[in-house]
């Protein structure tokens, strides 16, 4: 009998409790930021498409379908660290391995040699490249983010990936490695 | 002519680590003086086997570590490690008990967790709190003050007694503890706290020759010894006034609350503070960098909190002395004390 | 504020937390007062020695500068000139090794002193006072004067500021061990500096002025006292010494109690720090007109023979400066440029000084020991206790290591000046300011990324929209095609070709025929008949001819022009209105003409040769407009391969027209011999005109074929030449011809797009003109002939065959005409 009592108690109570949860669970909903804009935030944004997607919007999407965070080599390993804490996943090295300090490059056109095809053009993702059909090409470097995508398509092979000059705001302390040498 | 680089500043105040931990043991040595004055020369027994110990310790993981010994073995913490062991165990413990206890401290507390700096928990304590709870006869053997003891104990017996167990003559450091009167000693602390739990009154336990007027014989001296070393600390600068003004800050009002409150059954403040390891732990235990606080009104926190808990437990707990656990267990909360004190930056908070 | 300045007044100062006492070394260097150096043999001047835009540059290589004279000229944000430090040659103007940690290169101005050390003009100001704060800035801008206590920042902005000033301090602690550059300066000069110190009140306006000295400068503190006991808003406060008191930041707080709130200027609260070096620059800018040139450097350390304080010119090299004071490098040995705290180590001794240099530090091993190794951190805090930012260095160190920059910016690490104290007490060794300026590079490219990041992504959002909607709208477009041609238009493109056929064909020459028989009839009836022909009616037939082969070529626009909709419909409607303005003229004319036919009944025998000469011409005519018509029906094709078919069938059909027209001369002159003579003449003259027309029609052949050149420019050439010859010709009767020529020429440029037609129709309107002259030539010369006909009936035969003759003489100059044109 006792058995009886205790059975129906605790399962009105877990009833009930069930019921106010649910009801929690609509009535205090938070929307958040959808997954795919959190991880597009999190991408490097250089649209190369070395992660196999055509950008990184798309892959943002992949990822959120349940792809391999490792695959964007321009992000390296912060961003693989950043996405694993985000989806909740094992952090994985780098597919492909990773480049130990990537330097980076933007690309330059050899003016010379550049017969105005525009195949670069329409290669490049984020529309760094000025010009037109017989035109002179050139490169905008404070847009190009290196994805190296306009080397390919070029007919001539008149692009150049060159890595960008330091300067001293983005010099980084590294006291060993000043070039300067004493003449006398 | 090729010109070094060097980053800023150039220039340094040259307090290196080395001096700063043999500057702390070298602030042990009045207690130190003390103890062998009061208690016997063991306890020089028992240090120099914790040097060799934890010298050899230290050594065996640096080299599993693959890392360069010497100079990682000089900067002295493990030494003082090992100094502070034997500071607070009974001078008559025997060898086993020591070598334990600094392997446990210098292999477990302090390089698996990362080395220098990286521990979270004070070793010395650690390991004091380790042989007090595996091995509770040997490490409650306290001697009585030499001049109470039945018989003196000549250097080569005490010798014998740690080595062997027993003396030459064969007998067995329970025998030793005999005092003048037929009874086995205890500390002051372990007296007081079982003659009330026996209901007598404090006064009628500092009645016994075991004590003067104020404190217990032998004791007293030695944390006065002890107290004029952290205060040189002080003076050098070695060490900051927070935790230990607030330690002792704390235990005196903890014990004149308890004292008013019912003067029969609690010992006075000057009781508290010169008996068991209360000056070794303010100035000595409590201050160890690495794993007390880093700010300074974490650290006044820090100390009073120690301070609390050491009557707590003496008052209230199962052991005599508290002050390893006390220790212990502030040793966890100090990340979170961290958290919460960090000092207001210059800037901000201003309008 | 009252009782601040009080308390101020009575030499109260306010503690900083933490700090350290380093042993200051100063009196290594008192020992003499600044010396002057000779002259170095190259002076470096660096373009940018100052926080903000580079000036832009004014000289150019191999120029000859006087001492004093601008280099660059202020261009930008924050920029401030340099000036030549001595008159010389300027032998190289490119990128050197800058006075950076980095030493990476930096545009300068390589100067090669010619001894002289000539000034250039200078304007000293007598009366300060007189001068208006934007002067002032100005001379101070322009006299390149930028913070010479280490930043570098330019003083013009500083003195330009618009907030309101109650605290003028004026920097004189020199905090730093060795640096003694200051001291000796107040103690030399402190008279030029209290006066560059009321320059400033000046501009400013403060309610009181700070001098803020270290206890460890006696000598300086009573000069200064000295120099400024006659101004009682400027005040003299000693301050316990303690590094880094002399951080901008550190000494408001020692000499007022304020601090600056977070992400503000001192200007924010009322106060403004200057060094006394920059004041003293000032006040030589203003009253001895001398721009900023030179500095007291402090040249110290254990391995210099004559360690002391120099004036040293802007770009004078380092190396000028070690030799000129005996210089004897230890192995290992460190040049550093500033403090032992905050300087920094240079690679080479070839780099000119800045205004911000203050000292030329070459210690030994012994005075500045090399930090030993790195060792663990034992969380001793000895580096939060020495921070005057109250930060907490080992945390900051725990994350840089880790690179935690989230947490770094939770800890500030941006508010960390880089004083070098934590480090400077640290029992373990660590270079503390190390990491923390690897990580605020760091933190800051992050940033840096992050904002192009976001411009990247923006950009290829961008792009994909401009593809999406470039291929909608192509999509678009190829929807629109189809639509166009649908089955009723096709029905009526079809019905106007079949209409302009027939009629072109057929009813004209029928109709031609029966007008001019008509004509004729109304003539003989009529007395006044009109010497001149009367061509009205043939005109009106030409014109309805004219109006339908216009209306064909309006259905042909229609259909090409569906591609080209928006820009044919104007230029055709136009051009409608155009021909249709043009075929009512000629509608009045032919009918004004008509009934001036009408109203002037003429001779019967002149009626008869004229109805004989009407019927030919009007035949005539009918070929030629007919050849016309085919020639420009046969023009119209894109193809060149059917003009010149075109063309063949045209000449064929003119030869037969010719052909046809002698015939019908000949029977005209069988079935109406009224007079033989003028029978004769009037074969004749048909010959000719025959001849004329045939002659027209090869032209237009010939034209045609030169229409369809390979070559556009020939044709745009010769269009052009014919186009020249045919305005030559006299217009005043062909006037209605042209006009119906022109009517139906000018759709067809505008009705083909590509610039081959366009030429093509140009050389056709030449053809049309060119038809039209010989049209009117052909009527010319019927005129004179009939005329000479009338006159001299005798000579008949003599006049035929001259006739005959300068028919032949004109068609051959007429041939010639054009092979000429083909020619060209």
């Amino acid at each position: 009998m006792t058995l009886f009592y205790a059975l129906i108690a605790l399962g009105s109570l877990a009833l009930v409790f069930g019921l106010i949860l649910g009801f929690a669970a609509i009535r205090f909903r938070v929307e958040s930021n959808p997954i795919v804009d959190q991880i597009d935030t999190i991408l490097p944004q250089t649209q190369c498409g070395q992660c196999g997607y055509p950008g990184c919007r798309p892959y943002a999407e992949a990822i959120a379908n349940g792809d391999e965070i490792n695959k964007c080599p321009p992000g390296g390993e912060a961003t693989v660290k950043k996405l694993a804490d985000l989806m909740g996943v094992e952090a994985k090295p780098l597919a492909g391995g990773e480049q130990a300090d990537p330097i980076k490059t933007v690309a330059y056109i050899r003016e010379d040699e550049c017969i105005g095809c525009t195949k670069c053009i329409q290669a490049c993702p984020v529309d760094a490249i000025v010009g037109a059909t017989r035109q002179m090409h050139t490169v905008l470097i404070d847009e190009c983010t290196g994805c190296d995508l306009c080397v390919e398509p070029c007919p001539v092979d008149c692009i150049d990936m060159l890595p960008i000059k330091e300067t001293k705001q983005t010099w980084k302390w590294q006291l060993n490695a000043i070039p300067v040498t004493q003449v006398d | 002519m090729k010109l070094t680089m060097a980053s800023s500043p150039h220039n340094h105040s040259h307090k290196s680590l080395s001096r700063l931990m043999i500057t702390v043991i070298a602030a042990c040595i009045p207690g130190l003086i003390a103890q062998v004055f009061f208690f016997g020369s063991a306890v020089l027994i028992q240090l120099v086997l914790a040097l060799i110990t934890v010298s050899a310790c230290e050594a065996a993981v640096l080299l599993l570590r693959k890392r360069k010994v010497w100079p990682t073995l000089s900067d002295g913490s493990a030494w003082l490690t090992g100094v502070l062991l034997a500071l607070s165990i009974p001078p008559l413990a025997p060898w086993w008990i020591i070598v334990i206890g600094c392997m446990f401290a210098i292999v477990i507390v302090k390089q698996l967790y990362g080395g220098l700096g990286f521990n979270l928990f004070n070793p010395a304590m650690a390991a004091y709190v380790l042989l007090l709870v595996s091995f509770p006869v040997q490490m409650t053997s306290w001697l009585p003050v030499s001049d109470l003891l039945a018989s003196p104990i000549s250097f080569s017996q005490q010798l014998s007694v740690i080595f062997n167990g027993f003396t030459s003559a064969g007998f067995s450091v329970d025998q030793l503890r005999v005092a003048i009167d037929g009874t086995t000693m205890a500390t002051p602390l372990d007296t007081v706290k079982t003659d009330v739990a026996h209901h007598l009154t404090v006064a009628e336990s500092m009645s016994k020759p075991l004590f003067n007027d104020w404190f217990g014989l032998g004791w007293g001296w030695v944390n006065l010894g002890f107290l004029i070393g952290g205060l040189y600390l002080l003076k050098a600068k070695i060490i900051n006034w927070h935790i230990p003004v607030s330690f002792l800050g704390a235990l005196t009002i903890c014990s004149a609350i308890g004292y008013i409150a019912s003067p029969g059954t609690e010992a006075g403040v000057v009781f508290h503070l010169f008996s068991g390891a209360t000056m070794l732990g303010a100035f000595f235990i409590a201050t160890d960098p690495v794993s007390a606080s880093t700010t300074n009104k974490g650290r006044l926190i820090y100390g009073a909190l120690i301070g609390l808990l050491v009557y707590l437990i003496r008052t209230f707990g199962g052991y005599p002395d508290a002050v390893a656990f006390s220790v212990l267990l502030l040793n966890m909360a100090v990340p979170l004390i961290d958290y919460y004190t960090q000092p207001r930056t210059y800037g901000h908070g201003v309008k | 504020m009252e009782t601040l300045i009080e308390q101020i007044k009575q030499g109260k100062v306010w503690p900083f937390p933490g700090g350290i006492h380093p042993p200051g070394q100063k009196h290594v260097s008192t020992t003499q007062s600044i010396q002057r150096l000779p002259l170095p043999q190259k002076l470096v001047v660096s373009l940018k020695q100052h926080i903000g835009a580079n000036g832009k540059l004014i000289v150019e290589k191999g120029q000859q500068v006087l001492k004093g004279q601008a280099l660059t000229k202020p261009s930008g944000n924050w920029s401030v000139p340099v000036h030549a430090p001595t008159s010389g040659i300027i032998c190289e103007i490119s990128p050197m090794p800058s006075a950076h940690p980095s030493a990476l290169p930096e545009l300068s101005v390589v100067i090669e002193p010619d001894g002289l050390d000539n000034w250039c003009e200078l304007k000293p100001i007598s009366d300060a006072a007189a001068l208006s704060h934007d002067e002032l800035v100005d001379i101070i801008h322009q006299s390149g004067i930028a913070g010479m206590g280490g930043a570098g920042f330019p003083t013009y902005v500083k003195a330009d500021s618009r907030k309101d000033i109650d605290f003028l301090i004026v920097n004189a602690v020199e905090c730093e061990p060795y640096i003694t550059a200051d001291d000796m300066l107040m103690r030399e000069h402190a008279d030029g500096i209290v006066a560059g110190i009321e320059l400033m009140q000046q501009l400013l306006s403060p309610k009181l002025t700070i001098i803020g000295i270290e206890d460890n400068k006696p000598e300086a503190i009573a000069a200064m006292k000295k120099a400024a006991q006659h101004n009682h808003n400027i005040i003299v406060q000693t301050v316990p010494t303690v590094y880094p008191s002399g951080g901008e930041k550190q000494l408001i707080k020692i000499l007022t109690g304020k601090e600056v709130p977070n992400g503000s200027i001192p200007a924010d609260i009322g106060m403004l720090v200057q060094n006394v070096g920059t004041l003293f620059a000032i006040n030589q800018a203003v009253f001895e007109g001398k721009p900023l040139i030179e500095r007291v450097v402090t040249v110290t350390g254990n391995t210099i023979h004559k360690p002391g304080n120099v004036w040293a010119l802007l770009g004078t090299e380092i190396k000028h400066l070690l030799d000129c004071q005996g210089f004897s490098p230890v192995p290992q040995q460190r040049v550093v440029m500033g403090g032992p705290m905050m300087g920094f180590t240079l690679p080479t001794v070839r780099i000119g000084i800045v205004k911000a240099t203050n000292c030329i530090l070459a210690p030994d091993h012994q005075e500045l020991a090399e930090p030993g190794d790195e060792k663990a951190c034992i969380r001793c805090s000895a580096c939060a206790d020495a921070c005057p930012a109250s930060l907490l260095p080992q945390q900051l160190q725990w994350f840089a290591k880790s690179k935690e920059y989230d947490k770094l910016n939770e800890h500030n690490l941006f508010d960390c000046i880089e004083c070098g104290a934590c480090a400077y007490v640290c029992p373990s060794e660590i270079p503390l300011v190390q990491y923390y300026r690897v990580a605020k590079a760091e933190i800051k490219e992050q940033q840096a990324e992050q904002i192009k990041a976001e411009r990247a992504k923006e950009r290829f959002e961008a792009r994909k929209e401009r593809l999406e909607r470039e291929q909608e709208e192509r999509q678009n477009r190829h929807k629109r095609k189809p639509a166009a041609k649908s089955d009723g238009e096709k029905q009526k493109v079809a019905d106007a070709l079949a209409r302009v056929k027939s009629k072109s064909d057929a009813k004209e020459s029928k109709s031609a025929v029966a007008a001019a028989i008509a004509r004729a009839k109304a003539k003989k009836q009529s007395p006044d008949a009109e010497l001149e022909p009367d061509n009205s009616e043939v005109a009106k037939e030409r014109a309805a001819r004219k109006e339908q082969a216009r209306k064909y070529k309006e259905q042909k626009a229609l259909e090409q022009g569906e591609e080209n909709r928006d820009k044919d419909d104007k230029k055709s409607a136009v051009a409608a209105a155009i021909a249709r303005a043009k075929a009512k003229k000629a509608a009045q004319a032919a009918e004004d003409h008509v009934e001036a036919a009408d109203a002037a009944p003429k001779d019967d025998k002149k009626a008869a040769v004229a109805a004989a000469i009407a019927r030919a011409k009007a035949k005539k005519a009918a070929q030629a407009a007919e050849n016309k018509g085919d020639a420009e029906e046969d023009s119209a094709p894109v193809d060149d391969k059917k003009a010149a078919v075109a063309a063949a069938i045209a000449r064929a059909k003119a030869k037969k027209a010719a052909q046809a027209a002698e015939n019908q001369d000949d029977a005209e002159e069988d079935s109406a011999p009224v007079d033989d003579k003028k029978a004769a003449v009037a074969a004749a003259i048909a010959r000719a005109k025959a001849k004329k027309a045939a002659q027209a029609a090869e032209n237009q052949d010939d034209a045609e074929e030169d229409s369809a050149p390979v070559d556009d420019k020939k044709a745009a050439v010769a269009a052009a030449i014919a186009r020249a010859k045919a305005k030559k010709a006299p217009k005043e009767q062909a006037q209605s011809d042209d006009s119906h020529v022109e009517v139906d020429s000018k759709p067809q440029p505008d009705t083909n797009e590509s610039s081959e037609d366009k030429k093509k129709a140009a050389t056709e309107q030449t053809q049309s003109d060119i038809s039209a002259n010989s049209v009117d030539t052909e009527i010319k010369p019927a005129d004179s002939d009939v005329e000479q006909v009338s006159n001299a009936p005798e000579s008949k035969e003599d006049k035929k065959k001259a006739a005959v003759a300068r028919a032949i003489a004109r068609a051959k100059a007429k041939k010639l005409q054009q092979e000429g044109n083909d020619k060209s």
